[in-house]
Order: C-alpha cells, then sequence, then structure tokens
C-alpha cells in the first residue's frame, strides 16, 4: 500500500514539500522545548551543583535565609490541590460534555458550549480575585482562615472544569456516528449508549483532555496564591492554608538571589518532570493516549 | 431495572451541568454586578488615568489584540505543522520523545515561562520589553495546548479515509486539506479555543515580557499592558481599583465572547464545509 | 471570498507596517522595580510626557530587588525600590526619595479591640496568643495575616519589632497590600499590616477594616508626614551614581512640589518641605 503512516514515498511533489516544511516547523519547536529546558537547568545549577536534588527532599523545612530547601510540604500541597480539583473536575467536566452531546434539548447545546469557551480564557487574576472575596470568607465563617487548600481545589476545579469539558466534547463529537446507530438500532438505552459505546471509543481524547486538565492544575499560579494561604506545611487537613509550588516561585522570584533563585528554578524542573511523569504514566495505563 | 439505571444517569448529567453552570453564573454575576458601573463608551475609548482607576483601557485593548494576534499566528502555523508532523510523518521513535517533550513544556508554570521569554526575547534577542516578546512567549505557552488537542484530532480519525483518499490517488498534502483536517476540525477548534483563552488568561508570563506600559502602542516593538495584567494591578496594587478591575474583567469577558465566535465560525467556514460527513 | 493567500499578504504587510518603530534615540527613560511605587512612577511619568513633549518614560515592575539590580547593571536608567539601601547598594546607587509610606496594622471593622501594644502584637505573631479574648476582644481564633519572604515591608515590620521571620507562626501569607486588605476584610478575626495611606483610603470607602494607633501614636498620613508615626518607609528612586541629563531632569521632577497631588492621590506621603 502506498499510504502507510510513517512512509513518505508517495511521488507527489506537494507532498514532498508538507514533509519537509512540517519535519522542519516540527524540528524549530523541539529546538523552542530544548531551550526553555536549558534555561531551567542553567539557572537551577548553583544549587543542584552544590548537593544535588537530596536537598530538596531533606532538611527542616523551607527557609532559604538559611539554606534549607526542602519542598516536601509544598510538593504535598501541590499533589493534594491537583488531585483534589481533579476529582471534582473530572466527572464534572465528562457530564457537561455528555450532556451537551447527549441529554441536551437542541437549542441547549451551542450556548452551553459557548460558556465552556468563555470559562476557558477567564483570567486566573478574576478567578483569584472571586475566590479571595467570595469564596475565601465564606470558608473563613465555617473554619477560619479560609485561605486553605479547599479554596484552592475549588478554584482550580473550577478552571480546569472548560478543558475537561471541551476536549471530552470534541472527542465524544469524534465518536463515529455509524456506532451510535448501529447501538441504538440494538435497543440499548441511553445509559447503553452513552456507557457502553460512546465513552469507551471516545476514551483517548478524554484521557488526553484530562492531562492537560492535570497540566494546567499544575501550573496555576495566579489564583492559587490568591486563595490558598501559602503557609508553608504539609496539609494536616482541607482547612490548612497551604503553599503549592508555582506560588512559591511567583512570591519569591522578584527577591530571590544566588541560591536561593537557583533554588526556585529548579523546583520548576521538578514540576516539569511531575508532568512529563504523569503523562508518561498516562500512557502506559490507558493504552495507547493519542488513538 | 435498566429504566431506573437509565433515568439516575439522566439526572446525575443534569445535575453536574447544572452545578458547573451555577457556579460559572455565580462568578459571571459577581463581575458583572462589580463591573457594570463602569462601562461605558468613554471605558473602551479613554486612556487610563489615576493610575487607571479612571479614564478607560483603549490603549491596552489595543494592546491586548496586537498580543494575540502575534501568538496566534507564529504559534497556528507552527502547531499546526508540527501536529501534521507528529500523526502523519514521524516515525514511532522520534515521535514518543517529541510528545513527552510537548507534555513537560505544557506543564512549566507561567511564571517560568516569563522568565524564560525575558531571558531570551526580551534580553538575548533585544527585543526588550514590547509586544514582541509578549507574543512570542505567548505563542510557546499555546504550542503544547494546540498541538496536542490538534495531534488528538488527527488521530482520531478513522484510518479509513486516509486509505479512501490514497485509492483515489489524492496525494497526502491533497488529502490532509480536504479530507483530514476538516474531519478533525471540532479538535482543531477546541485546541484553538482552548489556545486563545490561555493567551488571553495570561498574566504572570506577560508581566516580564511585555511589560507595564499602560501607553498606546505605536509599534509592536513597543511595550505594553495585557488586560490581564491591568486587571491583576488594579485588584492587587493599586487601592481603589476594584471597580475598574472588574470594569475591565467584564470587557475581557465579551472580548473572549467574541473572539470565539469569530474563531469558531472562521473554522466551521473554512474547514467543515468540506466535509459532507 | 477573498482567497487565503491575499488574506496572508494583507496581515503579513500590516504586520511590517506596525514593526516601524517610533523609539526615538536619546528620549526614552526606563523605569524598573518596586510595583509598589510603579502607579506612582507611572503618573509622574505621564505629567513629565506632558510637559517635555518628545521624551517617553516607560514604568516596568519585578520588585524592589529587581529595581536595585537592574539600575546596577545599567538595564534600567532609574530603579524604583520601596525600601532604604543596604549598605553595600549604597556604594555604588544614589537614592532619590520621592515619598514616605507608613505601615499600619489592620483588624476587621467589627474586631471591638481597639489597641494593641507592641508586646501584644509581637505575642500574636509568634503565636503565643492564639484567641481575640486574651487581649480583650470576642472568643475567636486570631488569623495572623503576614507578608511573604523578602518584601520590604516585611523586612520593616520585622525590624521594628524585633523579630525573625521564622518566629512567626501565620496563618495567611500574601503577596501584595491589596491581598491583605481583601483578607482582613473578609475575616473579622483577622490581623495584618499594611501601607497606611491605602488603608485610609480603603476605611473611607467603605472597606470593613480599622487602622490601630502604634505606640499611642495614631495610625495616620499626617503623622507620618510629621516623622510622629513610628513606623514608615521611604519610596526611592535609585540611579547608578549621580544622574544626568534626562534622568536627572525627571528625578527634579519627581521631587518637586509640582507632583504632590499625584502622591496623595496614590495614598503616599509626599516629602515634608
Amino acid at each position: 500500500m502506498i499510504w502507510s503512516r510513517h512512509n513518505i514515498s508517495s511521488p507527489s511533489r506537494a507532498d514532498v514539500l508538507l514533509a519537509r516544511l512540517s519535519g522542519s516547523l516540527a524540528f524549530a519547536v523541539a529546538v523552542l522545548l530544548a531551550l526553555v529546558l536549558l534555561m531551567l537547568f542553567k539557572e537551577s545549577w548553583a544549587v543542584l551543583a552544590s548537593g544535588g536534588w537530596a536537598r530538596f527532599f531533606a532538611g527542616e523545612g523551607w527557609f532559604p535565609s538559611s539554606g534549607q530547601y526542602n519542598l516536601w510540604p509544598m510538593l504535598w500541597a501541590t499533589l493534594a490541590a491537583t488531585l483534589g480539583a481533579l476529582l471534582l473536575a473530572l466527572p464534572l467536566g465528562l457530564a457537561s460534555a455528555l450532556f451537551g452531546r447527549f441529554y441536551a434539548p437542541r437549542w441547549l447545546v451551542l450556548p452551553l458550549r459557548r460558556v465552556m469557551m468563555l470559562l476557558a480564557g477567564i483570567p486566573s487574576v478574576v478567578y483569584g480575585l472571586w475566590g479571595l472575596t467570595v469564596l475565601v470568607p465564606l470558608i473563613a465563617q465555617w473554619e477560619p482562615p479560609g485561605a486553605s487548600l479547599l479554596a484552592a481545589i475549588l478554584i482550580l476545579a473550577l478552571m480546569v472544569l472548560p478543558t475537561v469539558a471541551l476536549t471530552s466534547e470534541a472527542a465524544l463529537a469524534a465518536v463515529s456516528s455509524a456506532s451510535l446507530q448501529g447501538a441504538a438500532a440494538l435497543g440499548l438505552s441511553r445509559k447503553g449508549i452513552v456507557l457502553g459505546v460512546a465513552l469507551p471509543e471516545a476514551r483517548a481524547g478524554i484521557f488526553s483532555g484530562a492531562l492537560l486538565a492535570a497540566m494546567r492544575a499544575l501550573g496555576e499560579t495566579m489564583a492559587v496564591l490568591m486563595v490558598a494561604g501559602n503557609v508553608v506545611q504539609t496539609p494536616g487537613s482541607l482547612f490548612d492554608p497551604v503553599r503549592v509550588l508555582t506560588a512559591n516561585i511567583a512570591l519569591e522570584m522578584s527577591y530571590a538571589a544566588g541560591e536561593h533563585r537557583a533554588a526556585l528554578f529548579a523546583s520548576g524542573l521538578l514540576l516539569m518532570l511531575m508532568v512529563a511523569a504523569l503523562a508518561w504514566l498516562a500512557g502506559k495505563r490507558g493504552g495507547r493516549l493519542y488513538a | 431495572m435498566r429504566k431506573h439505571g437509565d433515568a439516575l444517569l439522566t439526572a446525575a448529567v443534569w445535575l453536574a451541568t447544572a452545578l458547573v453552570v451555577g457556579a460559572f453564573l455565580w462568578l459571571l454575576g459577581d463581575v458583572v454586578i462589580h463591573g457594570i458601573g463602569k462601562l461605558d463608551a468613554a471605558f473602551l475609548l479613554d486612556a487610563p488615568q489615576n493610575a487607571g482607576r479612571d479614564g478607560g483601557i483603549a490603549p491596552i485593548l489595543v494592546s491586548t489584540l496586537l498580543i494575540l494576534v502575534v501568538a496566534l499566528a507564529v504559534a497556528v502555523p507552527l502547531g499546526l505543522a508540527t501536529a501534521v508532523y507528529l500523526s502523519e510523518y514521524a516515525a514511532a521513535q522520534l515521535a514518543k520523545p517529541l510528545r513527552v517533550c510537548l507534555n513537560m513544556l505544557a506543564g512549566v508554570p507561567s511564571i517560568v515561562f516569563g522568565l524564560f521569554g525575558n531571558a531570551l526575547f526580551c534580553v538575548a534577542l533585544g527585543m526588550g520589553f514590547s509586544i514582541w516578546s509578549g507574543g512570542l512567549t505567548l505563542a510557546c505557552m499555546m504550542l503544547p495546548l494546540f498541538i496536542v488537542t490538534t495531534e488528538s484530532g488527527l488521530s482520531a480519525v478513522s484510518s479509513e479515509w486516509r486509505r479512501g483518499a490514497a485509492a483515489l490517488g489524492l496525494s497526502r498534502a491533497a488529502a490532509l486539506w480536504h479530507i483530514l483536517l476538516p474531519a478533525a476540525a471540532p479538535a482543531i477548534t477546541a485546541g484553538l479555543m482552548l489556545s486563545i483563552g490561555r493567551a488571553l488568561a495570561e498574566t504572570a508570563a506577560l508581566i516580564f515580557t511585555s511589560g507595564y506600559v499602560d501607553r498606546m502602542p505605536e509599534s509592536l516593538s513597543d511595550s505594553g499592558r495585557a488586560l490581564s495584567v491591568h486587571i491583576y494591578d488594579l485588584s492587587m496594587n493599586v487601592s481603589g481599583g476594584d471597580a475598574a478591575a472588574y470594569g475591565s474583567a467584564l470587557v475581557l469577558i465579551v472580548l473572549i465572547l467574541a473572539i470565539n465566535s469569530v474563531a469558531v465560525n472562521l473554522t466551521e467556514r473554512f474547514l467543515q464545509a468540506r466535509t459532507t460527513a | 471570498m477573498i482567497s487565503m493567500e491575499k488574506k496572508w499578504c494583507a496581515a503579513v504587510c500590516v504586520g511590517l507596517s506596525l514593526c516601524a518603530s517610533a523609539w526615538a534615540g536619546g528620549n526614552k527613560l526606563v523605569l524598573t522595580g518596586s510595583s509598589t511605587i510603579a502607579p506612582l512612577a507611572l503618573e509622574i511619568g505621564k505629567r513629565f510626557e506632558q510637559q517635555n513633549p518628545g521624551v517617553r518614560v516607560d514604568v516596568q515592575t519585578g520588585g524592589s530587588t529587581r529595581g536595585v539590580n537592574d539600575a546596577r547593571t545599567g538595564l534600567a536608567d532609574i530603579g524604583m525600590a520601596s525600601r532604604a539601601m543596604k549598605s553595600d547598594e549604597a556604594q555604588v546607587l544614589v537614592a532619590h526619595r520621592i515619598a514616605m509610606d507608613g505601615i499600619g496594622i489592620i483588624l476587621h471593622q467589627k474586631n471591638p479591640v481597639k489597641n494593641l501594644s507592641d508586646e501584644q502584637i509581637k505575642q500574636i505573631y509568634t503565636g503565643q496568643i492564639g484567641n481575640w479574648r486574651e487581649v480583650g476582644g470576642e472568643d475567636r481564633k486570631i488569623t495572623v495575616v503576614n507578608k511573604a519572604e523578602g518584601r520590604s515591608t516585611l523586612e520593616l515590620f520585622l525590624h521594628h519589632f524585633q523579630l525573625n521571620n521564622p518566629d512567626i507562626r501565620a496563618h495567611v501569607v500574601i503577596g501584595d497590600n491589596q491581598q491583605g486588605i481583601k483578607t482582613v476584610a473578609g475575616n473579622v478575626g483577622a490581623i495584618g499590616y499594611v501601607s497606611i495611606g491605602t488603608a485610609e483610603y480603603e476605611q473611607t470607602h467603605g472597606t470593613p477594616i480599622q487602622l490601630l494607633p502604634m505606640a499611642g501614636v495614631g495610625a495616620s498620613v499626617a503623622n507620618v508626614r510629621e516623622g510622629k508615626f513610628p513606623l514608615s518607609r521611604p519610596l526611592n528612586l535609585l540611579t547608578k551614581g549621580t544622574p544626568t541629563g534626562l534622568a536627572k531632569r525627571f528625578i527634579e521632577f519627581a521631587q518637586s512640589a509640582a507632583v504632590d497631588d499625584l502622591v496623595t492621590a496614590q495614598y503616599f506621603v509626599p516629602l515634608a518641605r
């Protein structure tokens, strides 16, 4: 067969051009990534060279002025906030996508999608501002100080919801109508069609969306900085104020020098590695992440 | 029994959506209530005065749009090309590490991107604080998102269609243009929406690259304040700037709605018109 | 429908024309540094531009430390720092004070406590006092709001109360003034410290906070101006060595009485003349 995915022996000149063009542009993108990685390594070298990664996982806590760079409390906080946000956002986002595709009355579909697109574009500052002026005082009435892990989870969930919803919707839209019609012809209930046919077929796209959402949650800075309390401690309860890695970088970068600055970049590097690990894990467990 | 399961799922889905929409309306309502007072023609056409508390946001709107245009002009072609390469041409050994790298890039915190953009575009390439620097940095941030969603969409297109195209004697480029890209349109659109959203929402990265200056930019190498940076400054740095912050947020929301509509219309007209499926 | 090619051409042409820079050699002044001073510098810059056509004053933020560094390396013509200079900085840089800023303790308006001694404040911030009733208020947990490390406000606070940052037991750590105000305004049991001018403004505009007197002196902009208030900091413009040319003119303008109204508009304290 002339056409096989990794075969560029098609004789057309347009194809050769396309192959070369897309290849070189992809290469440019790869160079860009390399540059970012390079910068991160260069900036964090000072602290990595004098003690390596071990410094970040031992010590009394995060006390830069005395050379202590224990990242564990903030690492736990980051993981807890992201996990909590995903636990909320994944089911809700998926449900909204299912609603838009299978349950909504005709006139509701477009407005709903527009709402999701809109939510995706609201700056983190606005989410943070709303969280600080509405959510945090609400939680404070229940259990002070209000600025807490719970606030961070809720705001993050709200922020990644549109990503999950939009990508899941796109994945569901790609489900072949043949499968859906066939299922209906076989007499499956709507639940059966949704759970048995649509979701499995859209699994890869939904997974990819979940991954994007996780990455967004891990990398979110502004909004979490405004609502999470920013106290460096391992979260003991939902109502404890916590500081996530990104907020830490944002808070301290302007005022850090020398080793402290390098440590902050190293924590950024750690975040990147976490994301890479996540993607690799997802690829392994979900079978082929990209169908 | 089957009926109950069906009803249960229906109820769950309706409830979840209601929750989501409810939360959104709460947020939006808050912004509208606080910001609607500020909204009038003068707000959109005047320059900011008194550190942004009075006057309008015209120069800031212009800067924001310019930054977005630069970012899109760079990210969309690069992203499409890379996604096409990844999905159609790359051998497995090359594609996998590239994908891992892309995912890593997507996980870099925005403030690190800001510092990277500052180091590369502002300092090393000598562009200084400018709309160019801001736009290019944003393009870097948008790329992973856009590439991942586009590639996901392209991969989801059944191989049947590719074989059909080959059987008809279409070159790969023609098949892409006429069949595959249109078929992947929903994913591409979703990716575009998310990327634009991400670009407009970005604050930390822009503070270090396109800067703080709130004057009307005269060229792309001028420093220009983006709307998100303006909202941040007004709400967190300037006392008494809350009303203007909410007003700006409202304008931003309307802007997003408008850009999304335009983008959706364009992609629909451009791509989907070509498929009959 | 216009073809894709023509659309691209048009876009490229527009783009290229926008690239024609209007930058004119030595008529641009770049200021970077403290985000506290940035709004004030922006307004002073605008007035300076009005009075000196053809001149451009670009203000960027990034923090006081950045202002110091950029002034030292020459990346910026003038650095902005919301604190006094350290000894090693003073050897290379010259500080020009343009305003003063007092720092006061704020509580929620509904908090019945109206006065706290220095010792009580110290004990609250180090966690030794955890409930308002121990200082004469209601039975309510105290929420301590502290500033993030490195901020000049924090360093001033610590210096005044003879504390070290690791000693402080904070419940919420904030980055900017406004975050502090919003946090205290949303929590009846909170205590924090912010710029006095900002707090005064918020108070008069209905935000539910109150400023506490310190060591018997009321926290007001007037008291800071007269030097009576114990906790205040200078807002400085920094230059490498003595300034010349455009930078010199700008600094003289910023220190003159011509911008006093701008200083008060940003809720800082103009220099006593």
